[in-house]
């Protein structure tokens, strides 16, 4: 399934996606969006690009193996929930801090956020290791 | 998220009145101990790699310090304090960690770390060219710390943890040598054993928990009239007796305690003779003042106890191999403890402390010699030996100073326990009589008087055991053999010595060791404090002393009649056939088969018959119960009704009719999908654009995959005939029914609350969040998330394994 026009459409159209599957992840807590899917949106232009070109070609596109992706997710996950034990509250108990970014305004920033990252990752990871094995055979 | 539990914080409390002990220090050294032997588990097998032919030196001087401080307890316990510690565990459940070391808990732990000193020695040398030592040091720790928990437990949920831990502990060790099946079938039947009966036993302490108003024991045990006049003791005590006899091997469950012998020797001296099989006798002695006295009690324990006696004490003879005949005489033993904590009396319980004690040293001693012997000649049969005194002089002292002990001949610690045997079944009758006001009941006068003449013959033949394996073997003309002979390490012959010696000097120091050791013990099983006669190594002319003489004389004979006995004895074990262990087998096979045969029909493969029993089975499980509380919401006006919803339905209904009839695979693929969009669009019209959007990439995600595996899959084709379709439309129908009906029943019953309504007011002012969607999957529910991405990785390395083996597969095929 060659063709230069989704080819060429993939190379513009695929950093694009991921851009905007890392704003969907961002905003989720407040628009819709989060890491589940987010992570679906990053793992569709991938296979968008394993379409255009080769299963391999997205492999390398994704830089590390998805089973890599996968671990980082869940202790990205486990991480969250382990930071509330370690200040004394129950598992996964949410934290928040707040800080000023001159010129950027007032950011929030808490654990819940690095709990939706790692779901984002545990997305991305099992939909390129079952899709890349089953495009690979 | 709901708070789990406050923060664990350590507290250290004394209980009671008569503890006149400095709490705090002691306490938290008991504490401290325990976690020393767990802790010295998990770096075992680096120490070994570090230390290596010294490990079992550095291991055994730090169990030996714990008991001398164990033993330096002593005193104050014998003057009535009993140690007490605890922190909290589980507050939300009201558990505590709490220990509690009065006599019977101090001397069970003395035996525990002084035998399991001598136990890691001598592993040390008999498993010293083994490459799996230094995790042979991590397990048998594991086991000492597990069953220092045991005795040491003053909660019952501590304890039936710990007693857990045992027979986990025992399973890897008994299987240590996991190459062997003999081993490991040996292994899964103790533990399946044990553990069947563990769980017996956690109902029974739970109920006896619910029945006494506490899991604490010292509250348990001065609460005994509560608990036997409770509804459930009946059941409690079946309970809590079905647990201790699968551990201590009592009729009808001896048959694993032989199998057992396939561990190594430590093993066997250490769990299967001195120790763990003792926790079900321990845990009796332990629950007499909440459970014992009734008639029930007796006369179950006596008839279970003296059964075991007899029966083990028979089995012995029918064994060759020096492990598997000590083992029945284990089982033997075991049974007479029991039958003596069943008659309950002062004196039985006085006799059963000083057999316990007794047996450990010269059984422990006994079991480490049939390794040694085992170990330099590489036989393994009694009646192949012969000779090995000149050969092997200090394993042979050893060998006869445990002989002698449990043969019962003074001045051992062995005679003292026999004679004390015999006085408490001697006078139990008359003993049970005077104490009118005693809780012990009269009703068992008569078959308790006939317990003399079994223990008597049960003794004789034993006696039988011990010339066998601690005298034969030594004496007579040595055997020729491939492996001359020689006196073995240090190290294994410590192991024997030590225990056998001290047999000896405790038969020398009975008052102290009465005083000191026994007494306190006695008086923690009968609950109150009690005056008996001062031990004594001589009595002078009694009764029981006249006793011990005919166990000798008629031991001496049944020992020169041995061939014919041992023949008999082989005759017997034809009824093995249908014997407890045969049935074990034949159980074990049924189980088997029974879990084959439903996996062959439930997991047949065929994703089609998946379905069909996933489904249908919920039709029948939700349907049933929503027929009977069906509500409907009135529908007052259709009207409301859009042509956009209309349109919607019937997009979905349309699509799914094409994916039913499609006839080539990308039409049924493509159909899906149509049926993924609608089903999205309408999460779009009623506002849930999470959902939505999920959906979305969902469905996308799913049809390019579905293309990816055409290439794979076999041609299309149309399995089922026109009964299968109809079967399977009535089958869809009616589940689709279902989920209709149970949707609008949840809708017309919303009398509680509705807990999106919490979510929706905390989450911006809780969790930072507008998006309650999202604030539910990372917060409120985060726990539930972490779960579902753990299945959702564990499923693509499932996948990716299946493809990997399969595309391994093919390469093999090319090659």
């Amino acid at each position: 399934m060659k063709s230069v026009i989704l080819s060429t459409a993939s190379r513009l159209v695929h950093p694009l996606l991921l851009m905007f599957s890392v704003f969907l992840l961002l905003r989720g807590h407040n628009e819709p969006g989060g890491g589940f899917s987010g992570g679906l949106m990053a793992a569709s232009a991938f296979v968008l690009h394993a379409l255009a070109h080769d299963a391999q070609t997205a492999r390398r596109a994704l830089k590390v193996q998805p089973q890599t992706l996968i671990g980082a997710g869940l202790l990205a996950a486990l991480a969250a929930g382990i930071v509330a034990l370690a200040i004394g509250e129950p598992f996964l108990t949410g934290s928040w801090t707040s800080f000023h970014m001159p010129g950027l305004g007032e950011w929030t920033l808490g654990t819940p956020l690095l709990f939706d990252v790692g779901v984002y990752l545990v997305v991305v990871g099992v939909s390129m290791l079952i899709i890349l094995s089953m495009a690979e055979d | 998220m709901a708070p789990v539990g406050k923060p664990v914080t350590l507290f250290l409390q004394t209980f009671g009145q008569q503890d006149t002990h400095p709490a705090s220090a002691v306490t938290k050294i008991m504490i401290e101990c325990l976690l020393t032997i767990f802790g010295l588990a998990l770096v075992a097998p680096f120490l070994h790699w570090a230390l290596r032919s010294t490990t079992h030196w550095f291991l055994g001087a730090i169990v030996a310090g714990i008991t001398t401080w164990l033993a330096l307890q002593l005193p104050a316990v014998a003057s009535g304090a009993t140690l007490h510690a605890a922190f909290a565990w589980v507050p939300a459940l009201g558990v505590n960690f709490s220990l509690m070391a009065d006599g019977l808990g101090l001397l069970m732990a003395l035996i525990i770390c002084g035998i399991g000193t001598l136990i890691v020695i001598y592993a040390g040398g008999y498993l010293a060219d083994h490459p799996l030592l230094g995790r042979f040091y991590a397990y048998i720790l594991l086991f000492m710390g597990s069953m220092l928990g045991v005795v040491l437990a003053d909660n019952i949920i501590v304890l039936f943890i710990f007693w857990e831990l045992t027979s986990i502990s025992s399973y890897l060790l008994i299987g240590f040598d996991h190459e062997r099946a003999a081993a490991r079938a040996a292994a899964l039947k103790a533990l399946l054993v044990t553990s069947l009966g563990g769980l017996a036993l956690l109902a029974g302490l739970l109920l006896m928990g619910t029945a006494a108003g506490s899991y604490e024991l010292n509250e348990i045990l001065t609460r005994g009239d509560v608990v036997r006049s409770h509804t459930l003791y009946v059941p409690i005590l079946i309970l809590i007796l079905l647990g201790a006899a699968t551990k201590s091997a009592q009729f009808p469950f001896h048959f694993w305690l032989p199998a057992a012998m396939e561990a190594p020797s430590p093993v066997s001296a250490y769990l299967h003779s001195a120790t763990m099989v003792k926790a079900g006798v321990f845990l009796l002695a332990r629950l007499t003042p909440a459970l014992g006295g009734t008639p029930a009690w007796q006369g179950s324990l006596v008839a279970i106890g003296a059964i075991t006696m007899l029966v083990g004490a028979i089995l012995s003879l029918s064994s060759d191999g020096l492990k598997r005949i000590l083992a029945y005489s284990t089982v033997s033993v075991l049974g007479t403890l029991t039958m003596l904590i069943g008659i309950g009396t002062l004196t039985a319980i006085q006799a059963a402390v000083l057999y316990l004690m007794a047996h450990a040293l010269y059984k422990g001693a006994l079991f480490l010699l049939a390794g040694s012997v085992s170990h330099a000649t590489h036989l393994y049969d009694a009646d192949d030996l012969g000779g090995l005194a000149r050969r092997m002089p200090l394993t042979a002292v050893a060998g006869f100073l445990a002989a002698l002990s449990m043969m019962g001949i003074p001045p051992l610690l062995g005679f003292i326990g026999k004679e004390s045997l015999y006085e408490a079944t001697m006078t139990a009758a008359s003993e049970i009589g005077k104490a009118g006001t005693d809780h012990y009941s009269t009703g068992w006068t008569r078959p308790i008087m006939s317990l003399t003449p079994l223990a008597v013959a049960a003794h004789m033949l034993l006696f039988v055991v011990v010339v066998r394996v601690g005298v034969r073997p030594f004496l007579g003309r040595s055997r020729p053999s491939a492996h001359p002979p020689q006196e073995v390490s240090p190290s294994l012959w410590l192991g024997p010595l030590v225990p056998a010696v001290v047999g000896i000097i405790g038969g020398l120091l009975a008052g102290n060791v009465g005083s000191l050791i026994v007494a306190p013990a006695v008086m923690a099983v009968r609950g109150e404090p009690h005056e008996a006669a001062p031990l004594a190594l001589w009595h002078g002319l009694t009764p029981e002393l006249a006793l011990s003489a005919l166990t000798l004389f008629g031991g001496l004979i049944l020992f020169a009649a041995r061939r014919r006995l041992v023949q008999a004895a082989a005759s017997l074990s034809r009824l093995a056939d249908w014997g407890p262990d045969a049935g074990y087998d034949r159980a074990l096979a049924t189980l088997n088969l029974a879990a084959k045969t439903q996996t062959r029909v439930l997991q047949n493969g065929y994703l089609r018959w998946y379905l069909l029993t996933v489904l249908s089975v919920t039709v029948l499980l939700v349907g049933y119960p929503l027929i009977e509380h069906m509500e409907l919401p009135e529908i007052k006006n259709l009207s409301d009704i859009w042509h956009f919803e209309l349109m919607l339905a019937a997009m979905t209904l349309i699509s799914a009719y094409a994916a039913v009839r499609a006839t080539t695979r990308l039409g049924a693929v493509a159909a899906l999908g149509a049926v993924g969009y609608s089903v999205a669009l309408i999460y779009v019209y009623y506002g849930a654009p999470d959902l939505a959007m999920t959906q979305f990439l969902i469905e996308t995600l799913m049809v390019i995959l579905f293309v990816l595996v055409f290439y794979h899959l076999p041609p299309f084709s149309i399995f089922s005939g026109r009964a299968a379709r109809l079967r399977d439309t009535l089958l869809a129908l009616a589940f689709g029914a279902m989920m209709t009906m149970l949707i609008l029943t949840t809708r017309a019953n919303q009398s509680q609350p509705r807990i999106s309504e919490y979510f929706v007011e905390h989450s911006l002012t809780e969790a930072h969040g507008r998006n309650i969607v999202n604030v539910i999957l990372v917060d409120f529910r985060a726990i539930d998330t972490l779960g579902e991405i753990t299945v959702l990785a564990v499923a693509a390395v499932g996948v990716f394994a299946l493809l990997k083996l399969r595309r391994s597969a093919k390469k093999e095929e090319m090659r």
